[in-house]
């Protein structure tokens, strides 16, 4: 017998209340090695309004390509200073940034290295279960033989690939973008 | 090994659809395509956690902080975090956000002409004990209008927001108040198809936990998702 996991409920427009005390813009401290990155962008509703109440929570392995969680067992250097959690809400202009390290490659399903990559959760109001999606880096030769990027269409996985800005080495831009032509890819993980 | 054990699927209807026309705000916000299945990496097993060194004890107890007491009737909300198992997570966040109680949230978009209260700010955080328990003390919060639609009102709720042990597990739901007669004409809460999954957002009067002269106590139970068996080795 077993019990059926809780029913997701909005979260709502006055989030910031119960999570402001843990927001985090800044993924990889003092101590932290690898190629330091801002990634920022906006969140785009239907009608290409920006979303002035979302929120984004990132999840990511450190330069090594090692998460700091028990089940990661790989033989890899994780600095003691690194977490790899970020949230970060979208301010009035519907604008998300966060700077962090670009990750390393981390195992994958079909026994190759997954191209590096950031997960990212999206709340807001009107998003009744969060939406999942992912982060990866442009110039990046692994993404072409990603297991993930290759289930999507191949029309479809610029949306998953923060672009390089130009006049701006160390900042890339990503965009939520919730319906519409450039729809951003979300995943289904049995949600 | 490269295979990683899957979360199980969740129970057909017990999940909200993303676009749920009732709920307006969900019209131009639910993606329109259909979302990619992928199977689970390394990255969706593994997830931040969160120990007890990130949270002051004094943080559960919502009514504490201030110059004074605040306004309203004082409630223990309590409960455990299990998985699809029935395992008790341990050491697991759990973050809660709600309204005074005359409706009114501390943030500047709620312009509700209710009072707010300077003896009350609506947040609180705990680490669930080695059983998954939780405990947190507040005060019931205030039903209050919105502009869904002519005459719309939400019952009265209190935000949660769950991490469990991996990036699989997030979970952001509300806690209903059993009696509640706003319940059955809230979309947000009918967002969901099977009644069942909606109705274990109501809490339970729990005589248990409520202490004489002092406080009614509410439990509220949270389930995240459970596991598939470990695959072998291929």
């Amino acid at each position: 017998m077993s019990l059926q996991a809780t029913t997701s409920q909005t979260v709502g427009p006055f989030f910031k209340i119960g999570f402001e005390w843990l927001y985090r813009d800044n993924l990889a401290g003092e101590g932290v090695s690898g190629e330091r990155v801002s990634i920022q962008g906006r969140v785009l509703d239907g009608d290409g309004v920006t979303v002035p109440d979302a929120i984004l929570e990132i999840w990511q392995a450190n330069a090594n390509g090692k998460y700091a969680h028990p089940e990661d067992t790989q033989d890899k250097v994780l600095e003691p200073g690194f977490k790899g959690y970020g949230r970060v809400p979208t301010n009035a202009e519907g604008r998300f940034s966060f700077a962090t390290i670009k990750p390393g490659p981390v195992p994958g399903p079909d026994g190759k290295e997954q191209a590096p990559h950031l997960l990212v959760s999206v709340f807001m109001r009107g998003v009744l279960r969060r939406l999942v999606t992912r982060i990866y880096f442009p110039d990046e030769p692994r993404n072409a033989a990603d297991f993930i990027l290759g289930l999507v269409e191949p029309a479809r996985r610029s949306t998953l690939i923060a672009k390089k800005v130009a006049g701006d080495s160390g900042t890339l831009e990503w965009n939520v973008v919730l319906q519409g032509t450039d729809e951003t890819v979300f995943f289904d993980l049995g949600l | 090994m490269n295979r990683v054990a899957a979360y199980r699927p969740v129970f057909q209807g017990t999940q909200p659809n993303h676009l749920h026309p009732p709920y307006v705000s969900s019209i131009k916000r639910a993606p329109t395509k259909p979302q990619v299945s992928i199977p689970y990496t390394l990255s969706e097993v593994t997830g931040p956690l969160f120990g007890p060194e990130i949270v002051s004890p004094k943080a559960s107890d919502l009514t504490r902080g201030h110059a004074g007491e605040p306004l309203g009737e004082r409630i223990i909300v309590n409960g455990r975090v299990l998985d699809e198992n029935s395992r008790p997570l341990p050491n697991t966040l759990v973050e809660i956000w709600q309204a005074n109680a005359a409706g009114r949230y501390l943030h500047r978009v709620d312009q509700h002409a209710a009072p707010l209260d300077p003896n009350f700010t609506g947040c609180g955080q705990a680490i669930t004990d080695s059983e998954g328990r939780y405990r947190f003390v507040t005060i019931r919060p205030g039903e209050y209008p919105w502009g869904n639609h002519h005459n719309a009102w939400r019952p009265a709720h209190i935000h949660f927001s769950l991490f469990g042990p991996a990036f699989a597990t997030r979970l952001v739901t509300q806690m209903y108040f059993p009696g509640d007669p706003l319940i059955p004409f809230d979309p947000i809460f009918n967002c969901t198809a099977d009644e069942k999954a909606r109705g274990r957002l109501i809490s339970a009067f729990d005589w248990e936990t409520t202490m004489p002269g002092h406080a009614l106590g509410y439990r509220f139970d949270l389930i995240l998702r459970g596991r598939e068996a470990t695959p072998m080795e291929e």
